[in-house]
């Protein structure tokens, strides 16, 4: 008897960022471009929270769905920012991490067989998240040309009219592409045309600068087939406390706790004492980030627009997604690496229709920044 | 209008920009950003740039000594409180005045070379001004915080070098 790994987990390949981790952590001084989480800290005020929440012994589990106090607090706050209506007791999951509520629903929905149209590039754990809950997967490449939207069309050319599920991440990472409510009104037709199940990633939807984010489930007859999920992490720099939840119709919820009342049993309490408090007093705080990203962005977009990269204009999100000058990406991130010490993550890592292009991050104070854009400046002109 | 408020943010971010990376960062052009700037100063909405020192941190022993003063005064019908304030502000040595609520009417920050220096500054100075009826001295000690910036190591950045 040996340690096989199972199927389903051997056909999943380890994560394409592994190795250009292991070559960024050998090196010092790096300025790290290819962060996917907040460079701020949570607002005190949450981690205050927290700490209070931990001296006074409030260490045990929650209700399987999370604090009632805070899907209250959750409920009213997607009502106000989106107009989504959940019911705090029936329609709303908290759970370890979008992550985990992702994961929840493809097991908790998905049949072994079913196809589920991915849409990438896209964060790395929708496929492998596909595999494991014995699914399969459609890939959906969206285009530079559509800003990396999703459209009817590229649904249509990769065959997700066959598929029973949709994931898609707006604003999304790796690219920041944004989607105003017009542009998702096909993407909604075509899900209620072909019956598909909807999972919408919605974990960066605080972090869109030219346009309101608009839910997918607002548009007619989506609330009652798609799954919201949502989290701290993004708005709030949360990331490593993992809290976030997922809202959908009773059937769906019911479903996915089933799986996680067994497994999770609860998120993490301490964080949903910060998340009470990031709802109820972090606005300010919010507002502030969001506005130091966004200088972030025009100041990123209006360098590589200088130095001749050609980039989309990323509306969202923290990313810019620029096209790679070489056509090798990988040997061209290694090589920025090497020679000027700024790492960026390929965008194959993030799935089909991210070749060609490198995911840079401005999660990264200014002076890093403005650093950083410097050096690949002078990286560019050295060749 | 919302053009002088983005241009006014990044400047309370950071003063010490250029004008290309202002531009860069509100979507503007180069000359916009000049003349905005131009026309706070000129105007007296921005009313001067100055560095955020911790002291702590300077070497040499040329920390200068700091002090909040707590001054009461009274008015009379010929006297009003922006009378006072001015004839005070003119002082080099008053770096910050502020008229304040609660139990003394305004709040003053003195500089100097050394404790002797500021005693003497408020006793010969200050007290005597007819309207003030009183003066508290607090020297500061330790300074934690200054103008929205924390002093101390900072954090370091402790995440990841490249994640998802």
């Amino acid at each position: 008897m040996t340690f096989e790994p199972a199927d389903r987990v051997d056909q999943v390949p380890p994560s394409g960022i592994r190795r250009f981790f292991e070559l960024a952590e050998e090196m010092d001084d790096i300025i790290s471009l290819g962060v996917g989480e907040p460079d701020f800290s949570t607002p005190w005020s949450a981690r205050e929270a927290a700490i209070a929440s931990l001296e006074q012994g409030k260490t045990s589990y929650t209700a399987n769905r999370g604090k009632r106090e805070l899907r209250e607090r959750i409920a009213d706050d997607v009502a106000e920012r989106y107009g989504l209506d959940y019911d705090p007791d029936e329609e709303i999951l908290v759970t370890t991490g979008a992550s985990e509520g992702v994961d929840l629903a493809f097991r908790a929905l998905l049949n072994p067989g079913d196809q589920v149209a991915v849409s990438q590039p896209c964060y790395v754990s929708y496929k492998p998240g596909v595999t494991f809950a014995g699914a399969d997967v459609i890939d959906v490449p969206t285009r530079v040309a559509d800003d990396f939207k999703l459209t009817r069309e590229v649904l249509e050319d990769s065959g997700a009219a066959e598929a029973d599920a949709l994931i898609f991440c707006y604003p999304n990472n790796p690219t920041g592409a944004t989607m105003t409510e017009a542009e998702l009104r096909p993407v909604a037709e075509f899900a209620r045309e072909h019956d598909l199940l909807v999972f919408a990633d919605e974990i960066y939807s605080e972090l869109s600068y030219e346009h309101d984010h608009t839910s997918i489930a607002t548009l007619p007859g989506m609330r009652e087939r798609t799954v919201v999920f949502n989290g701290f992490s993004k708005a709030y720099a949360m990331t490593g406390l993992r809290l976030g939840y997922a809202l959908a119709p009773p059937e769906a919820i019911t479903a996915m706790n089933r799986i996680h009342q067994y497994t999770m049993l609860s998120a993490p309490t301490t964080p949903q004492y910060a998340a009470i408090e990031a709802l109820d007093n972090c606005e300010s705080e919010l507002r502030e980030m969001r506005e130091q990203y966004d200088r972030r962005r025009q100041l990123v977009l209006s360098r590589f627009d200088e130095m001749g990269l050609d980039c989309f204009t990323a509306k969202g999100a923290f990313y810019a997604f620029p096209e790679c000058p070489w056509d090798d990406v990988d040997a061209f991130a290694e090589a920025l690496l090497e020679a000027k010490r700024v790492a960026v993550v390929p965008g194959s890592a993030f799935g089909v229709g991210g070749d060609g292009h490198l995911r840079v991050s401005y999660a990264t104070g200014m002076s890093d920044l403005k650093t950083a854009m410097d050096r690949i400046e002078s990286f560019l002109a050295d060749q | 209008m919302s053009n002088r408020k983005d241009v006014l943010a990044v400047l309370r971010e950071n003063a010490r920009q250029s004008n290309a990376d202002i531009a860069r960062q509100t979507g503007l052009t180069e000359p916009e950003v000049e003349r905005i700037v131009d026309e706070l100063e000129s105007e007296g909405v921005v009313k001067g740039y100055t560095a955020i020192v911790d002291w702590e941190a300077v070497e040499e022993g040329d920390e200068p000594v700091r002090a909040t003063v707590e001054l009461n005064v009274t008015l009379d019908r010929e006297t009003n409180y922006i009378d006072i304030a001015d004839r005070i502000a003119k002082f080099p040595q008053v770096k910050s005045l502020r008229l304040i609520s609660g139990d003394y009417d305004f709040d003053m920050e003195v500089e100097g070379d050394s404790m002797s220096e500021v005693s003497h500054f408020v006793s010969d100075k200050i007290a005597p001004i007819p309207e003030i009826t009183q003066t508290v001295t607090h020297y500061i000690m330790e300074s934690y915080k200054e103008q929205g910036i924390e002093f101390g190591d900072g954090n370091d950045d402790d995440r990841l070098s490249i994640s998802p």
